[in-house]
């Protein structure tokens, strides 16, 4: 299972691609089951990098936890909430708040 | 400090117009991300993983309040509030939108500071001892010479591609702050039988994942050849350096597989082509240069030695922070102040917008205006009469941060890490503190006396842990942080790079490995006097070993 990440251009912030648009969460993001959907993604994510909507674009693995996906790699995991040295900080203080 | 004339202040304003053009053009989409990455970067400007990130050169370590007071307006108006000091002396913000870059840089040129050459292959931010112009061990302030490293090595023509980056410091006094043989270029200000002003050369130091000691390539040179023989030097490196593999392409490899011998003979050639020309150093403009660093007018302040007498009487924590964070001054009236940024399960390095404001406030009133950054990432307030040592402390108290730690096992060094950084493999961060957590009795830590715990979150090495005496290498294996310690490490006048000692230990293990690593030292050391370092290097690895490993050696 993967599913489409990157950064947007005007601030940076991690995005995951959702819905035909960037989402600041991976929660829903789109997800690829087999390699013709990976495919798509990857082509969906050259085209938003090459039309200048977004930087540093890759497919990463994921898993669902409790109907939502999550990253499987610790530097993803931590790429979707915020530095885990700050909870207030990053993605996951609006999920706390 | 130095204050730019007619010349720096239009070349920075120059870049700050050029940068913002490019920032508006790339935001347009008018140029891809292929285009714009040089360019960002030559501006200080990288992407990490939640954000864009910004590093501001604090040219060899020096600040004043204004400026400190602006990083903290920065902190706040664009950041989240604060801000992270680095092993280069540098401050970093871990949150600035690319669309805000072009205000920031504008804020940072109204108080003398930019971002240019944080990144990229060129000759990075000069860095020096941050007690310079304070010490009392001193031969000479060897801040002039970073900053005329730093006006020679701004956009050089000749060394803005080479084959990697090339970091430049410098020191004064024989007992070396700065690691100089830790970097690419290690210069040591002395004076020869003549009482003449000179360096001896270090070449080829570098950490990273192929950890160099920098090689002595001239014991003295004279202060008028400083720049002659540093365009020696880059020449060799830029001509013959590997450009076909980025991680062969420092210069401590190339000294490595040419050997000093044959490096230094073709230094030398190159320098004799160079050292009667322009590139010669006027004794007018180091006269010039050296003006700008002109010491404070030091009144006499004799009351200081009964006031500290008495404030010492009047509390503990009060003299066990002189004991600590103070160190003596060249005059005898003052002393040199350590602000530890390391507080106790704190993030080494990090200070708050309102932390920098009230810190420029202190360094205002009660220490001539300036402030130092040092490359263990705390702040130093360089002149500070010994009088004035009690308000000085009353005041960090209250913003937190006079924690009297300095040179203790939690004075920690650390990379940012998996926390922020792109490159990381495993997280820091969270390691130097639950670390320092565990050894938070101050009495404890002075009871192990001095000892550098450095941790970095990946093999590039920003944490410097392999000059730390005890260092922790965060590595990713099997998908989870695996934490290797090195013993032995050591970033002075006796530089050595520390050795592996076994097996890597889980994120559950790293702290109780430390901890059995410094309870076997204070089991074997002679004395209380003999530092770690030396313990280790008197008994070598074997005795920590068995201490951290025996009993998996007898279970298989």
């Amino acid at each position: 299972m993967k599913v489409l990440t990157a950064n947007r251009l005007s601030d940076g912030i991690a995005v995951w691609y959702a819905d035909g648009g960037w989402a600041e969460t991976v929660g829903h993001a789109d997800i690829a089951h087999d390699k013709t959907a990976e495919d798509r993604l990857e082509a969906i994510g050259a085209a938003a990098a090459a039309n200048n909507e977004v930087l540093d674009v890759n497919v990463i693995d994921v898993t669902i936890v409790d109907g939502l996906v999550e990253p499987v790699r610790l530097r993803e995991k931590i790429r979707a909430a915020g530095p885990t040295i700050h909870p207030d900080l990053g993605k996951q203080a609006a999920r706390a708040a | 400090m130095y204050r730019y004339d007619e010349f720096d202040h239009d070349f920075v304003q120059a870049r700050v117009a050029e940068f913002s053009d490019q920032v508006k053009r790339r935001l347009a989409g008018e140029i891809s991300e292929d285009q714009f990455r040089p360019l960002r970067l030559m501006n200080g400007v990288y992407l990490q993983l939640h954000a864009y990130m910004l590093r501001i050169a604090v040219p060899y370590g020096t600040l004043n309040s204004r400026q400190l007071r602006m990083l903290g307006h920065i902190a706040r108006k664009y950041d989240k509030g604060y801000g992270h000091f680095t092993t280069r002396q540098n401050l970093q913000f871990h949150w600035p939108a690319l669309a805000d870059v072009p205000a920031i840089l504008a804020d940072l040129a109204s108080v003398e500071m930019h971002c240019i050459q944080t990144s990229g292959n060129c000759i990075r931010n000069v860095t020096a001892d941050h007690f310079a112009g304070a010490a009392a061990d001193e031969v000479a302030d060897p801040r002039p010479y970073a900053e005329i490293l730093r006006q020679w090595s701004s956009v050089h023509p000749e060394f803005s591609y080479l084959p990697r980056k090339f970091k430049i410091a410098v020191t004064g006094a024989e007992r070396d702050r700065a690691a100089i043989q830790a970097h690419d270029i290690g210069l040591h200000l002395k004076k020869n039988a003549a009482g003449e002003l000179g360096f001896a050369v270090y070449v080829g130091g570098g950490l990273g994942r192929t950890p160099m000691i920098a090689k002595k390539v001239r014991d003295f040179l004279p202060e008028a050849e400083l720049l002659s023989y540093c365009t020696a030097i880059l020449r060799v490196y830029n001509l013959y350096g590997r450009r076909d593999n980025k991680y062969k392409a420092r210069i401590k490899i190339l000294v490595h597989e040419t050997g000093v011998e044959e490096i230094t003979r073709q230094i030398e050639a190159e320098w004799q082509q160079l050292k009667d020309t322009e590139l010669k150093l006027p004794e007018a403009d180091i006269q010039a240069i050296n003006a700008y660093f002109a010491p404070p007018a030091l009144s006499a302040r004799p009351e200081g030695d009964a006031l500290v007498k008495q404030a010492r009487l009047d509390s503990k924590s009060f003299s066990e922070w002189l004991d600590q964070n103070v160190v003596t001054h060249r005059h005898p009236d003052y002393a040199a102040v350590t602000i530890s940024l390391k507080g106790i399960g704190e993030v080494p390095g990090d200070v708050t917008d309102s932390q920098m404001e009230a810190v420029a406030d202190i360094a205002e009133k009660y220490a001539f205006d300036e402030l130092r950054v040092s490359h263990e990432q705390n702040l130093i307030l360089p002149h500070v009469a010994r009088a004035d040592l009690k308000v000085v402390y009353d005041a960090l108290v209250e913003i937190g941060l006079a924690t009297a730690n300095s040179n203790l096992i939690s004075d920690i060094i650390s990379c940012p890490g998996l926390d922020y950084c792109a490159l990381a493999t495993a997280r820091s961060i969270p390691v130097a503190q639950e670390i320092s957590r565990r050894f938070a009795s101050l009495e404890r830590q002075r009871e192990i006396g001095e000892l550098k715990l450095k941790i970095s979150g990946c093999i590039n090495a920003c944490g410097h842990h392999h000059v730390g005496h005890i260092g922790i290498l965060g590595v990713e294996k099997k998908g989870s942080e695996l934490y290797q310690v090195t013993l032995g490490g050591s970033a002075d006048e006796n530089t050595s790079v520390g050795e592996i000692i076994g097996r890597g230990f889980s994120s559950e293990e790293i702290t109780d490995a430390i901890e059995q690593i410094v309870d076997t030292y204070l089991g074997l050391r002679l004395n209380p006097d003999e530092r770690f370092i030396d313990a280790y290097r008197r008994v070598g690895p074997a005795p920590f070993k068995e201490a951290l490993y025996a009993g998996e050696t007898k279970a298989a």
